[in-house]
């Protein structure tokens, strides 16, 4: 990744009829960027990628593409290609006609796309389908083949439109995999549209936390979930308790009548805040080691962790840990002043958490 | 009746509850009782008067093996006939298609509320009577019909339409556009969008999009709208004698009158050399077709 700027949306607006699906959008993306688009459906995710490809046009605003404004240019002649979310492979030609779709528009010599049709079909692990027809394969491997025609055009930029969306779990965690591959060795620019924060956890470089039209937060998917900006983003990205509060000072926070310490500063005296706090930053420890006390309510086995309730201060604690406190046990509640996050109260609509806690 | 009746008894004897691969037994038989009705209409009306006009067809008034009938197409009077009635549905066909084509694709563009009021337009006049609408247009092409008034009263040169080829393709296009139109836009409206985008994403123009893509994925509802237009107009009488007077005779008439004047001999031996046009003509169009959208209809 290079800090190069390939892509910049200028303002971007869009609306069908009544309905705003974005609202002056701007954002970058950056060179062998994978730049992930991540929200619930009807955030705007698939409208900005639409009009990056050139399937949309906005109302307002401009697309730059390597500094040269292509708000206006048709799909074909833009230097990127898309996967679809439904493959979208042309169901009359063979594999290797599909491949060669894009290479024959561009009246490439037949050795060439001969060779090509072979990298592409090596690249993705389906070798030997040269003559089958699409409707012949399986999902996982017709997505596989909408990859492979894209690629074989040596886009700069790949765009990805929920493309794991149809398949299975297991067939989805590994094509994960096969895609962090392929970006590796095409060393292209990806962008990736997702309503799974798993995925874009797993794949991307930046994460863009979109809702209801807006930009919710950008970053690493670290700082993504580590440090939300708002509820929305906390609530959305894994699970959380998000609990209304009271920044007494710099570095203490009234968390449900009870004083923690903390790390933040720059919020004001007595100011209501949103905290976040992941329930696997929560340590149970003997009652008397805790900064608050409460009952273990539920308990669920979840694999990995076990998934409590804990009843403290008049309020659900959810908690993750891998050690078992039967239910009805007494438990006291550590949080590191490190992983309590304090985030603004929201100003709009769009930066709520889908199901607040207070 | 017997044989569903032993259908029955056998879904009776064996309780859906059993096991699967009976429970699907079961079903199977509930498909076929089903189909019942519709064995028994196509064996009385359909299968039996084939079979009729073969038997007529190859046979004299004293129920000997012949060819003669067949033979009779050479005759210059009915060869003229078949000819002329396969130039005329094949225009006909012709300008279906370049009528429906465009009509398609502009519907497939638009907003689907629209679409149906467009679709309904196109099928509103089906809901009027065949015959009706080929009388209509009697009335508006004869030499003292709406259209000659209306160019009489601005003196204008009057137009000779009635009793030509000409009125008679008019007929057949106005009668049989809409099995063209709805099959081409029935797989048109199939088509998915983002395939098209995919055509253009990869570099296709909106010429080479539609050349590659959508005309390859419409040919079934093409090939379907022209069997569905071809066929009828190839056999038909009534719009040729509506509308092309006693001077244009088409193998339909010919037939007709044959079967009128009593002679089931001639005219099944006629039909039955039709019927091999026809079946031809399918036998190449089934070629391009291999998902048939209807055509299997006729």
């Amino acid at each position: 990744m290079t800090d190069n700027k390939l892509i910049n949306l200028e303002n971007i607006s869009k609306s069908y009829g009544d309905n705003i699906v974005l609202d002056e959008l701007n954002l970058y993306i950056r060179e062998n960027e994978f730049l992930t688009l991540l929200g619930p459906s009807g955030c705007g995710k698939t409208t900005t990628l639409r009009i990056i490809g050139g399937f949309e046009t906005p109302d307002q605003g401009r697309v730059i593409f390597e500094g040269k404004d292509i708000t206006n240019l048709p799909p074909n002649e833009r230097q990127l290609n898309t996967v679809f979310q439904k493959y979208a492979l042309f169901n009359h030609m063979t594999i290797s006609e599909n491949i060669a779709f894009g290479l024959k528009i561009k009246k490439k010599s037949k050795e060439y796309i001969k060779d090509k049709i072979k990298y592409a079909l090596k690249l993705v692990n389906l070798e030997g389908y040269e003559n089958r027809m699409p409707d012949s394969l399986s999902g996982g491997q017709q997505q596989r083949i909408a990859i492979a025609r894209a690629i074989v055009n040596e886009p700069k930029v790949l765009l990805l439109d929920e493309p794991l969306g149809a398949l299975d779990l297991k067939l989805r965690q590994d094509m994960q995999y096969e895609l962090i591959r392929l970006k590796n060795e095409l060393g292209i620019t990806f962008i990736y549209v997702t309503h799974d924060q798993e995925e874009a956890l797993t794949m991307s470089d930046t994460i863009v936390v979109m809702n209801q039209g807006y930009i919710q937060q950008i970053g690493t998917p670290e700082d993504i979930y580590n440090e939300p900006k708002n509820a929305f983003v906390a609530d959305f990205i894994g699970d959380s308790n998000i609990i209304a509060s009271t920044m007494v000072e710099d570095r203490l926070v009234n968390i449900l009548g009870t004083n923690f310490p903390c790390v933040d500063t720059g919020f004001g005296r007595n100011q209501p805040v949103d905290v976040v706090i992941r329930p696997e930053d929560i340590d149970l420890v003997k009652p008397e080691d805790g900064i608050i006390q409460g009952r273990v309510t539920s308990l669920i086995f979840k694999g990995v962790h076990y998934e409590m309730d804990v009843m403290a201060n008049g309020h659900e604690w959810l908690v993750h840990s891998t050690d078992l406190f039967p239910v009805g046990s007494e438990v006291g509640l550590y949080v590191d002043p490190f992983d309590i996050q304090i985030m603004n109260k929201p100003t709009s609509e769009d930066e709520e958490a889908v199901e607040i806690e207070e | 009746m017997k044989v569903p009746l032993n259908v029955k008894n056998k879904m009776f004897q064996k309780p859906a509850k059993d096991s699967d691969k009976e429970f699907k037994i079961g079903r199977v038989n509930q498909v076929k009782l089903l189909s019942f009705p519709y064995i028994i209409w196509m064996v009385g009306f359909i299968i039996i008067p084939l079979l009729m006009i073969l038997y007529y067809g190859l046979t004299d008034r004293d129920n000997n093996l012949t060819f003669k009938n067949i033979a009779l197409i050479s005759d210059p009077i009915n060869r003229k006939a078949l000819l002329l009635a396969l130039e005329l549905s094949l225009i006909s066909t012709i300008i279906c298609l370049l009528l429906a084509y465009p009509l398609a694709m502009v519907l497939r563009k638009n907003h689907k509320t629209s679409n149906s009021f467009i679709v309904l337009i196109i099928i509103l006049p089906m809901w009027m009577n065949f015959l009706l609408r080929t009388i209509a247009w009697q009335n508006i092409l004869e030499k003292t019909g709406i259209i000659n008034s209306i160019l009489q009263f601005f003196h204008l040169p009057t137009l000779n339409i009635i009793n030509t080829s000409a009125a008679i393709i008019l007929g057949m296009v106005y009668n049989f556009l809409p099995f063209m139109v709805l099959p081409i836009y029935n797989v048109l409206v199939k088509v998915d969008k983002d395939v098209i985008n995919a055509a253009r994403d990869l570099g296709a123009n909106g010429r080479q999009t539609f050349l590659k893509i959508i005309l390859p994925l419409s040919i079934p509802g093409v090939v379907s709208g022209i069997t569905m237009v071809f066929v009828p107009s190839l056999t038909t009488f009534v719009i040729s004698t509506i509308l092309g007077g006693s001077k244009i005779v088409l193998i339909g008439n010919v037939i007709e009158q044959q079967f009128r004047l009593g002679n089931w001999n001639t005219g099944s031996g006629l039909s039955l050399v039709l019927m091999v046009f026809i079946l031809f003509s399918m036998a190449i169009l089934s070629k391009y077709d291999k998902e048939s959208e209807g055509s299997n209809l006729w």
